[in-house]
């Protein structure tokens, strides 16, 4: 599912909303990302439902934070509640989403059974984002945040990262 | 329902994940490798995250206007709830992973259980600490196997790691008051019931890294009631250190 089909967002909050990007991803929105699941204005009163990518993200409270600025530039108020169920998931990711992170280049997760096999090294799946070969190997199975891993193109060398599955 | 029994449940759960993470937390920038330094960060991090959620949702429950911050920081030795196991020093890295293996199967069959809690809250943070636990499960459960599997000296650190860290593993399976009773009415998990499994799945893993499966039967006890070993507090002293010199102090 994505996230258009499951989150309840007013749509005349979504231009503001797509001005707060991931600050460990610049280039993913917040509604990219799909960590958005209710935004409504009630009263005067923007209340926000978002949802942690991963238990101890940093990025969470500097989102909270940056919602609030976004909004307070337009005088209005927000209210961040941080809400753990359903659980994300990176298939949550809007497909702009992927796209946007595949050139900023980061791999893209691949599906669940394949992102094992990948992370095992059992196959190689995962995509150069440099050149796009898939002679790849993994490097770490922790990358430089929780929700990436490190691998390594066989064929131009370069080190990159992917963004594991989670589901 | 009884809310005394519900945060000494709670805190049973999320101690052992806040001592454990402040574990890997003081290798930060102490790893063998800079992929190992990053991954025991990154377990670090899950860790911390998931007793976040735990003592919000404690401060809550006790309804004393505390905050998450005061249950980790403000708190004496005597009233920490984890087990022995996860306050033992990083000896060696040998030592880490096989703290962090013993431990992960154990939380990872736990957070299943929880996932079917009554609690709401409770089994939220579950579900979502499960994905997080599986992963740290691979990586530990992975360098048991290098370590025991690799050279002579590496098979024989591994091992006398195993050999020290199993006298706390049956503490795991130990249940309090609180633990019973939570128990009875469908919020917490009864570990007791699945310690076979758990060193099943251990013994298979020692097999498989050609290690010798340890065959003490002397296990050493006392975290879950608040009696720790002489390493705690220590541990302590650079965990509070901000928050008893600098009392509410934020940033
Ligand atoms: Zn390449």
């Amino acid at each position: 599912m994505t996230q258009a089909q499951t989150a309840h967002i007013d749509p005349h909050l979504i231009p503001t909303l797509e001005e707060v990007s991931d600050p460990e991803i610049p280039v993913l929105t917040v509604l990219d990302l799909g960590v958005i699941r209710e935004a409504v204005e009630q009263n005067g009163l923007i209340k926000i439902k978002l949802t942690p990518t991963y238990s101890g993200c940093p990025a969470m409270d500097v989102i909270g934070d940056d919602l609030t600025a976004a909004f307070a530039k337009q005088g209005k108020k927000v209210e961040v509640d941080l809400v753990l169920a359903p659980a994300w998931s990176t298939d949550w990711i809007s497909e702009k989403g992927l796209r946007k992170m595949e050139e900023y280049g980061i791999a893209r997760p691949l599906k669940e059974s394949a992102d094992k096999e990948a992370l095992l090294g059992n196959k190689k799946l995962v995509k150069c984002t440099n050149c796009g070969s898939t002679n790849t190997h993994l490097v770490s199975q922790f990358g430089s945040t929780a929700c990436k891993a490190l691998f390594q193109c066989d064929d131009c060398q370069e080190p990159f990262d992917y963004f594991k599955c989670l589901k | 329902m009884n809310n005394k029994d519900l945060y000494n449940y709670i805190l049973g759960i999320a101690d052992n994940s806040l001592i454990l993470g402040q574990r890997l937390g003081e290798l930060c920038g102490h790893g063998p490798t800079l992929e190992t330094d990053i991954a025991g960060t990154n377990i670090s991090l899950d860790l911390i995250g998931q007793t976040r959620s735990y003592y919000q949702y404690a401060a809550k429950i006790q309804g004393e206007g505390k905050s998450e911050d005061d249950i980790a920081f403000l708190r004496l030795e005597r009233d920490y709830k984890n087990v022995l196991l996860v306050e033992q020093p990083n000896t060696h890295f040998g030592y880490v992973m096989g703290r962090q293996y013993l431990f992960d199967v154990y939380h990872l069959l736990l957070m299943q259980g929880l996932a079917n809690s009554a609690d709401e809250t409770l089994a939220a943070i579950a579900k979502k600490g499960i994905k997080e636990v599986s992963y740290h499960k691979r990586f530990s459960g992975d360098w048991v196997k290098r370590l025991g599997d690799g050279t002579e000296e590496s098979n024989e650190k591994m091992q006398e790691a195993i050999d020290d860290l199993w006298t706390y593993t049956d503490e795991l399976f130990d249940l309090t008051e609180s633990d019973e009773k939570m128990i009875s009415e469908g919020i917490g998990v009864d570990a007791s019931a699945f310690k076979n499994q758990y060193y099943d799945e251990v013994t298979a893993l020692l097999k498989e890294a050609n290690l010798q499966v340890p065959e003490g039967k002397y296990f050493i006890r006392g975290g879950k009631k608040g009696v720790h070993s002489e390493h705690m507090g220590y541990l302590l002293a650079d965990l509070q250190y901000m928050q008893r010199t600098y009392p509410n102090m934020e940033w």
